[in-house]
């Protein structure tokens, strides 16, 4: 039977991002559809009526939302490449590190980009402690999952590919070597991934649409 | 084989605790429970949960897992017996976003409606709106599991009781039975059932608890 894989996302989000990555590590062939999340289609509203966000993966007719619910299906259905480690244990540490990422690290790295004065340096503060999580479970690792690129690195795979635009955005370093060693080179690692590199936004497009994106919030607050 | 070790770190009114207790009774694993003696917590506790401080948190054989949802996905898959999620990976992602739909949208609602201090109603409303949707994961089966309880019964179930307790101390309306007749009948099912039953603390004990929570959240004097 012909499979049907189809990605609604757009080129700018690090949660379709995730998703691309892992689709392409287990060289799953996809149509990717670019949403225009200002104008939703009727197709993201028909595959996901209750969120009505991207990413979606529709897999021939079934659709899935929320990027680490979509790549544990991902990791489920195409078992080459495993995402996921093997024994319960190393797995759910990777689940934790993926919520990580979403409950703590992402909410703290966005105060650092669109806060001011005092509360920007409150907001790096909480960066700076989530970050030292992250330098300690590297700890005698090249990368979250060991060896290669897993789960968990997918998940907080956006730092190593955003951080750089936020930096350069706000003129500020938000995760200095000398502070986070073991973080700045998994960072540097992942991006030199062969299918992370290729998958990358485009740098000068992606800067603008995020700076466009501050300057919004900031002018809105 | 050497002996195995299973500790839950809970606290009697947590729901989240009370979840990871559901799947260990239901997989029939025993452990040690130890009580945490919240808001103080033990260096224990620290030092299993450094990153989030918070139970529930189960120990295996010495080492630490916290946040109840991924818990249960380890217990589900660290024995065997009695698979809580499904086989089929559709059906695993389906369980897997309602219980994150539960988890970001309408617990946080319903936390909105009881904290709040005038505005409570407005949030119920919102919380009402939310809970409803869960109807759709139960497609006329008696459990969101099928014939049986599984993943994405424990992880919304305790809304049964909780929610009850935020409509008497808040007095909004969550689960409405005219409006929300599949969700009212799942729970009346679900909380029926031995050995979640079992588990369930005090209604009065929990209700004078939340009292106390209540009157420090929304500064009443009385």
């Amino acid at each position: 039977m012909a499979e049907e894989v189809k990605l609604l996302m757009t080129w700018s989000s690090p949660f379709a991002l995730r998703v691309v990555w892992a689709l392409k590590l287990k060289g799953v062939q996809f149509d990717s559809i670019e949403e225009d999340l200002s104008n939703k289609s009727p197709l993201l509203l028909q595959y996901n009526p209750v969120h009505k966000k991207i990413p979606v993966l529709v897999h021939n007719g079934k659709p899935i939302s929320e990027s680490l619910v979509i790549l544990e299906y991902v990791d489920e259905t195409w078992r080459q490449y495993p995402l996921l480690p093997d024994g319960p244990y190393d797995r759910a540490r990777a689940r934790f590190w993926a919520k990580f990422s979403d409950d703590k690290v992402s909410p703290s790295m966005w105060g650092v980009f669109i806060k001011q004065g005092k509360e920007r340096e409150e907001a790096f503060d909480q960066v700076f402690e989530n970050l030292k999580f992250l330098e300690e479970e590297l700890k005698g690792k090249k990368f979250f999952g060991g060896e290669k690129i897993g789960f968990a690195d997918l998940a907080l795979g956006w730092i190593a590919e955003r951080v750089c635009v936020l930096e350069e955005i706000i003129g500020v370093k938000i995760v200095e070597e000398e502070k986070f060693p073991l973080v700045s080179a998994w960072m540097q690692e992942f991006v030199k991934v062969p299918i992370i590199k290729e998958s990358l936004p485009p740098h000068e497009k992606l800067v603008t649409k995020i700076r466009g994106i501050r300057e919004k919030f900031i002018g809105a607050a | 084989m050497a002996e195995e070790s299973v500790k839950l770190l809970g606290y009697w009114a947590s729901p989240f605790a009370l979840r990871v207790k559901w799947a260990l009774k239901l997989k029939g694993v025993h452990y040690e429970y130890v009580e945490e003696n919240l808001p103080n917590k033990s260096p224990l506790l620290l030092r299993y949960n450094p990153v989030y401080k918070k139970i529930p948190v189960l120990v295996h054989n010495g080492k630490p897992l916290a946040e109840s949802l991924l818990i249960i996905e380890y217990i589900d898959e660290a024995w065997k017996q009695n698979p809580l999620l499904p086989d089929d990976p559709y059906e695993r992602a389906n369980a897997r976003l309602w219980a994150k739909f539960f988890d970001e949208k309408c617990v946080p609602e319903v936390m909105g409606a009881f904290a709040s201090k005038g505005e409570e109603q407005e949030k119920a409303a919102k919380a009402r709106e939310n809970l409803k949707m869960l109807e759709r994961a139960l497609e006329g089966k008696p459990f969101f599991g099928g014939d049986k309880i599984g993943f994405l019964d424990i992880a919304v179930g305790w809304i049964g009781i909780w929610g009850r307790i935020v409509e008497e101390i808040a007095g909004v309306s969550l689960i409405d039975a005219e409006t929300m007749p599949l969700l009212t009948a799942w729970l009346n099912n679900f909380l029926e059932v031995p050995v979640i039953k079992a588990c369930i603390p005090s209604w009065h004990e929990l209700l004078e608890h939340n009292k106390g929570f209540h009157k420090i959240l929304t500064g009443s004097s009385t």
